[in-house]
């Protein structure tokens, strides 16, 4: 057994966000720059706010809920809520969300129901992909939101084909890809800025670098300095923000919409952040870095950044957290108790929409499966 | 009627959807202005312009992935991968993207699209221009394959391939591009995905081909007619999956021999599978022990390639064997 104590400290770890060209507007002192500020109204600070608190409510409770062995699986976003919030707030009605996998929050930014979410994370008979992926492998479709899948990178070059279509049918709308730091290894994300520099789509590359690929940290994914400077291969632009600062985060994604509207091509973004938990729940980090690096971290936890922020304008206090935390959970506790009563999914939905239309080999295997030794199934 | 070969005739397909449909795409590498390596897009860049046939940077998961992107938006992509040796730095986006997009989103997302790539071997094209990767394809949950083998079949098929709700495998087989010239219609017309044909009715033994070897089968069916009285049942299945069940359990019913072909190594090769059905589906009815005339179990060789293809010379003593058994 490896003890805490044997762990080998590979990197030494940036606890701060270094470089005059990490785009920053709140300062440690809870003030904006005001030549950086995006100056958005206060009623959508709060609302950026609540949402991270709510991501990060949600995010506590699913773990437990896991541990206590009442779902199977999470991935969650523990650290990462500025630069899922403030992109996802960024991207207009119109414009389109392709997924990673670690970016429930911005769903439910979208306006999905919680409660849908939460039937995804139990797999049961009202989530909308019927029990057929793992949990947090939402679709959601209505919300022009993609469809996660668990392979790295391969919603890259999806989302370039998708904002290409967009812009073909004379649309206005740009698509947005989140991924990871690890996945600016993979074939897709340099297939995907390629393809999007020739084809000049209307894409933003949202690379969440939160600083380990599972147990992979950054410097041993890559060579290069900053990960933004990988846009300047495509001939796309790249640039870097403060990802735990949800302003800056904002300000420099809705940038890259704009110029992708215009007609001025995709942007890399590159959103500095720290992923504060494991990988998943089924992820121990003990085992490959160093618990000081963590708590150094905590010291740039985004939602604190922000709540000094707000009350330096006296726009929040520990009565109104009190109050919309007990709400949140409350509301969260509700729909897990429903989730939890709901039936399985029938029988019949293993083979439904393979293809459009059900063939032959899959009736008789529906049949074969629905007269079998499950032909009454245990809900 | 004009005669065309299978290159033409599947650019007249692609040349009528495109002019009744503006959400049809041709993307690829070498698709546009030069009309792919084999042609088969020729003209179409100058007829429907760079937006709507794209010239793609050179990377096979770019072109299937993007063309995915399309396909999510509602659009109809037909990207060409410009050999299926090329196909598996796509694999990913075919396998685990475009197959299972209606499933994984509860039917929200769908990828309508047709891959069309050539296929097989016979055209010194070595290991990496002759593969039949096929089966893979058809192991995918998700995927239809499709597998012409003349130019009539293959303007039907692919005009009903992009008008399909689903992501297809177009195979191509190349050997037959230019090797086959019949008379096929102008104007639109198609044929069902999903139905095989008896393209030679018989009594003694049911042979099961597609693409270029349904024609060393017709070659053999027609020899040991001549030569020992043989009268042979030749099926080209046409779509490889979902296949036709009903005929190839009718015809092995009627005759009770099987002989199956195809290029594809033998293990694991799609006869594997037509002769598990045939089993389940027909056992009673079994003269004699089925038979595969495949490739072999190894790479595809360049010099010696005419003794790995399952041509006529082998296809004749396995139905002879079969039938004397």
């Amino acid at each position: 057994m490896q003890t805490q104590e044997q762990v080998v400290p590979i990197r030494t770890p940036e606890t701060h966000l270094e470089g005059d060209d990490v785009f920053t507007v709140i300062r440690p002192d809870g003030t904006t720059d005001p030549n950086t500020d995006p100056r958005l109204p206060q009623h959508m600070v709060l609302d950026l706010y609540k949402a991270m608190v709510r991501t990060r409510i949600v995010d506590l409770q699913l773990e437990r809920l896991q541990r206590q062995g009442r779902i199977g699986f999470h991935i969650g976003s523990l650290g990462e809520e500025a630069c899922i919030i403030g992109s996802a707030a960024a991207m207009r009605p119109n414009d389109w969300i392709f997924p990673c996998y670690r970016e429930f929050g911005a769903l439910l930014w979208r306006g999905f129901p919680l409660q849908t979410y939460v039937d995804n994370m139990y797999g049961n008979d009202e989530d909308p992909v019927k029990g057929r992926q793992m949990p947090d492998h939402y679709t959601a479709r209505a919300y022009r939101f993609g469809s996660v899948s668990s392979p790295i990178g391969t919603q890259i070059t999806q989302a370039v084909g998708m904002g290409w279509a967009a812009r073909h049918k004379g649309k206005d709308e740009v698509v947005s890809v989140y991924f990871g730091d690890g996945a600016t290894s993979s074939n897709e994300f340099h297939t995907g800025l390629n393809f999007g520099g020739v084809m000049n789509a209307p894409v933003v590359f949202l690379c969440r670098n939160n600083r380990w690929a599972i147990s992979v940290p950054t410097e041993m994914q890559t060579k290069a300095a900053k990960l933004s400077d990988k846009a300047i291969a495509y001939g796309i632009k790249g640039v870097r923000v403060d990802g735990n600062d949800v302003l800056a985060t904002w300000k420099i994604v809705r940038e890259a919409v704009e110029r992708a509207s215009r007609g001025e091509g995709p942007t890399l973004v590159e959103m500095l952040t720290y992923r504060i938990g494991g990988h998943s729940t089924s992820d121990d980090p003990r085992a490959y870095r160093v618990q000081n690096e963590v708590e150094r971290w905590r010291g740039t936890d985004p939602i604190v950044r922000l709540r000094r922020h707000l009350e330096t304008k006296n726009a929040w206090d520990d009565a109104r957290e009190e109050e919309f935390k007990t709400e949140t959970e409350a509301q969260l506790k509700t729909c897990i108790g429903l989730s939890e009563a709901k039936k399985k999914p029938e029988l019949s939905s293993i083979f439904t929409e393979v293809f459009s239309k059900q063939p032959w080999h899959l009736k008789e295997q529906q049949a074969e499966c629905e007269n079998g030794p499950r032909a009454k199934p245990a809900h | 009627m004009p005669e065309m070969n299978l290159v033409q005739s599947i650019n007249s397909a692609l040349r009528h959807e495109m002019k009744a449909n503006d959400d049809v795409i041709v993307l690829g590498e070498d698709v546009g202005k030069v009309g792919g390596v084999f042609r088969v897009t020729k003209g179409l860049f100058d007829e429907f312009g760079a937006d709507r046939v794209i010239d793609t940077p050179l990377a096979e998961g770019g072109i299937i992935g993007t063309a995915i992107g399309m396909a999510l938006y509602g659009l109809r992509p037909v990207p060409e991968i410009q050999f299926s040796d090329f196909i598996f730095p796509a694999f990913d986006q075919i396998v685990s993207e475009a197959a299972k997009f209606r499933y994984r989103s509860g039917g929200e997302y769908t990828c309508p699209m047709v891959i069309r790539t050539p296929v097989g071997g016979g055209i010194r094209g070595g290991h990496y221009h002759s593969q039949s990767p096929e089966s893979l394809f058809i192991h995918t949950a998700g995927l239809k394959v499709v597998c012409p083998s003349n130019p009539y079949d293959a303007k039907g098929l692919l005009l009903s391939a992009i008008r399909d709700d689903d992501p297809i495998m177009f195979f191509e087989p190349k050997r037959v591009y230019r090797a086959v010239k019949m008379e096929v219609p102008e104007e639109e017309f198609t044929v069902p995905i999903g139905k095989a044909k008896v393209v030679k009715e018989g009594k003694d033994v049911t042979v099961i081909a597609w693409g270029a070897m349904l024609f060393e089968a017709l070659a053999s069916a027609q020899e040991v007619a001549e030569n020992d009285g043989v009268d042979a049942e030749v099926i080209d299945l046409r779509t490889l999956w979902p296949v036709d069940i009903d005929t190839i359990v009718e015809s092995v019913k009627k005759t009770g021999r099987v002989v199956i072909v195809h290029e594809a190594p033998k293990a694991c090769g799609f006869g594997a599978e037509l002769l598990s059905l045939i089993s389940e589906k027909a056992f009673l009815h079994l003269e004699a022990p089925p038979k595969r005339v495949t490739g072999w179990d190894t790479p595809f060789p360049y010099t010696l390639e005419m003794e790995y293809l399952p041509l006529q010379h082998r296809i004749t003593p396995a139905l002879i064997e079969t039938v004397r058994f």
